[in-house]
């Protein structure tokens, strides 16, 4: 398993992304946490997919 | 009557939050329903459904939030609304305190050597995200639902292309180096290694693993859809090299419902290969080939608990059976002697969709044929809202339930309502039940279910019947709901508690039939 990014020989380092209770549960476990304050754009996702491609 | 619903542009409060809201506005005297939910394609669907209907919810974006109630007048109505406005800004002091990054880009400058992302975004936002975790570098745990199969695929090709895991879409639970993601227990570390498509199901084994003294090197999600015969269990195959890998990890369990013909050949071939031992639990399958070396079939949870706890531990056999004081025959005998002539089935009600499924592999052997919206076999279907018929197992978490509504691990509700319904069918013998502890799930679930449980016996009672009430508690002693209490309350409320679902089903199946009890006959 050389050169593979194996998550579980590592401490986690967690990044949330939506739902605050889960950050919150993880906090409580000591894990190290940061919080994104995710808003649905207000565009169309399909309009967003595009935007990424170019 | 009066319905009213209210729009707050450019205002986002994450599911969770905005299901709390509902909750309390439901509670409410006077109001016969109420919703808070973000404008969403499927949201606006789903207030529609419910009779909520209006220019002003078209005309409504995915960033702005829909708060709509029906209630007996506008008296209550209005007060309702400012509830939810007091509400809607109390979380919202709460959010304020933090000073946060808005994007994952900006959230990895904080965090340049993070090495998971936990992401629960709606469904139609989740592909992106997960995108651009991955891309970065990060292993993800997709909680969302409603991806696309083909999103699927495609996210999980790149996450095997970047030697990553992905868990999920729809990954409700994992255990990664003792840390809980998404609904989980407390459970000890130890050698077994789990990987699972079904959430509760991963938390029966886990638990009953901790119950034995026994614990759980990794327990790594999939995600409900990943043995799909599209998707070909991508993420079960990478789980299972990982463990394999694993200095930890002795005995492998895997856990899902039966996958197709391909999916499942694929899986065994890679098991087979395996340099440790494992542990098929694809519910309600038996066969083996008699060629296989490296795998055992267990047929249900309790049965892969009981096999994997064996081979690390060989100082003894394992009996995962009956704890109570008096042998199982006994306690079943006594219940059914309680019970009147017309009283003949049982009637189960879970929040675990696949604890449902292994009631019916285990109940049907002593009962026949079990109706169920998540059925053995197609012919047995009947939907979660139609009355019980025969004996039922409704999956109260399928998603005919949940649209707009929490999951029955937090919200008691429906459930609550369909104990009575069933105390009053003067067939129902037993009411079966499932008590999930751990993260997420509701703070207090007996304080939730007992006064339903005490006034369904009562309206038995008022019939000159008995009704008996079966469960199974899937928590550990360490979990925040304290499952040594959780039990003791139901007991107190005449519940036979069982150590395990396949246990509790194999009890209430004797009570209801007199099979395998040496009871044949009811008063």
């Amino acid at each position: 398993m050389s050169g593979r990014t194996n998550i579980l020989t590592k401490k986690l380092k967690v990044i949330n992304v939506g739902i605050e209770t889960f950050a919150d549960e993880l906090r409580k476990q000591g894990v190290e946490v940061v919080r994104v304050d995710w808003r649905p754009p207000a565009v169309d996702e399909k309009l967003l997919e595009l935007m990424d491609e170019l | 009557m009066a319905v009213k619903v209210v729009v707050k542009k450019s205002t986002y409060r994450d599911s969770i939050t905005l299901m709390k809201i509902s909750d309390e506005l439901t509670k409410l005297n006077g109001v016969s329903q109420a919703a808070s939910v973000m404008a969403t394609d499927l949201n606006k669907k789903l207030l529609e459904d419910v009779g909520f209907i209006g220019r002003d919810i078209e005309a409504a974006g995915p960033d702005d939030l829909l708060i709509g109630i029906q209630a007996k007048d506008s008296a209550t109505l209005e007060k309702a609304l400012s509830e939810a406005e007091k509400l809607l800004s109390s979380q919202e002091i709460v959010v304020a305190s933090e000073v946060l990054p808005r994007t994952l880009d900006s959230a990895l400058k904080t965090m340049p050597d993070a090495n998971l992302a936990v992401i629960s975004v709606p469904g139609n936002f989740a592909k992106r995200e997960a995108m651009k975790a991955l891309e970065n570098g990060l292993n993800v745990f997709l909680f969302s639902s409603n991806v696309a199969i083909e999103d699927e695929i495609e996210l999980k090709a790149l996450a095997k292309r970047k030697h990553l895991l992905m868990m999920g879409p729809d990954c409700g639970t994992a255990i990664i180096n003792g840390v809980v993601l998404g609904f989980g227990n407390v459970v000890r570390r130890g050698s077994i290694g789990l990987v699972s498509a079904s959430g509760t199901g991963l938390q029966q084994v886990s638990t009953l693993v901790h119950r034995e003294g026994l614990g759980i090197s990794q327990a790594i999600g999939t995600g409900g859809n990943d043995l799909h015969e599209e998707i070909r269990g991508i993420t079960m195959l990478e789980g299972i090299r990982l463990l394999d890998d694993d200095d930890n990890t002795r005995a492998i369990v895997l856990i899902s419902k039966p996958p197709g013909p391909k999916t499942t050949k694929e899986i065994l071939r890679v098991a087979e290969d395996c340099r440790k031992p494992v542990v098929v639990n694809f519910l309600g399958i038996t066969t083996h080939d008699g060629r296989a070396q490296n795998w055992h079939a267990a047929s249900t949870l309790e049965e892969a608990v009981k096999i994997a706890c064996e081979i690390v531990d060989k100082t003894r056999r394992r009996e995962l059976g009956f704890r109570g004081s008096k042998p199982m025959e006994t306690v079943a005998k006594s219940e059914r002697s309680k019970l009147s002539r017309s009283q003949k089935y049982v009637r189960g009600l879970f929040s675990g969709g696949t604890l449902c499924y292994e009631t019916q592999v285990v109940l049907s052997t002593l009962t026949g044929d079990v109706f169920s919206n998540t059925p053995l076999k197609t012919e047995s279907r009947i939907g979660g809202m139609e009355p019980s018929r025969g004996h039922t197992c409704i999956d109260m978490g399928s998603e005919e339930f949940v649209v707009g509504r929490a999951h029955p691990m937090i919200d008691f509700s429906l459930r609550k309502r369909r104990i009575l319904k069933e105390a009053e069918d003067p067939e129902a013998a037993v009411i079966l039940l499932d008590v999930v502890l751990g993260y997420g799930a509701n703070p207090d679930p007996a304080g939730e279910l007992v006064p339903s449980i005490i006034q369904a016996k009562e309206i038995a009672k008022k019939k000159g019947r008995f009704l008996s009430v079966v469960a199974s508690v899937v928590g550990t002693p360490d979990d925040p709901q304290n499952m040594m209490k959780q039990e003791a309350e139901l007991r107190k409320a005449g519940v036979i508690i069982m150590p395990s679902n396949a246990q509790a089903s194999r009890i209430a199946g004797m009570i209801a039939t007199g099979e395998g009890s040496g009871a044949t006959g009811s008063k």
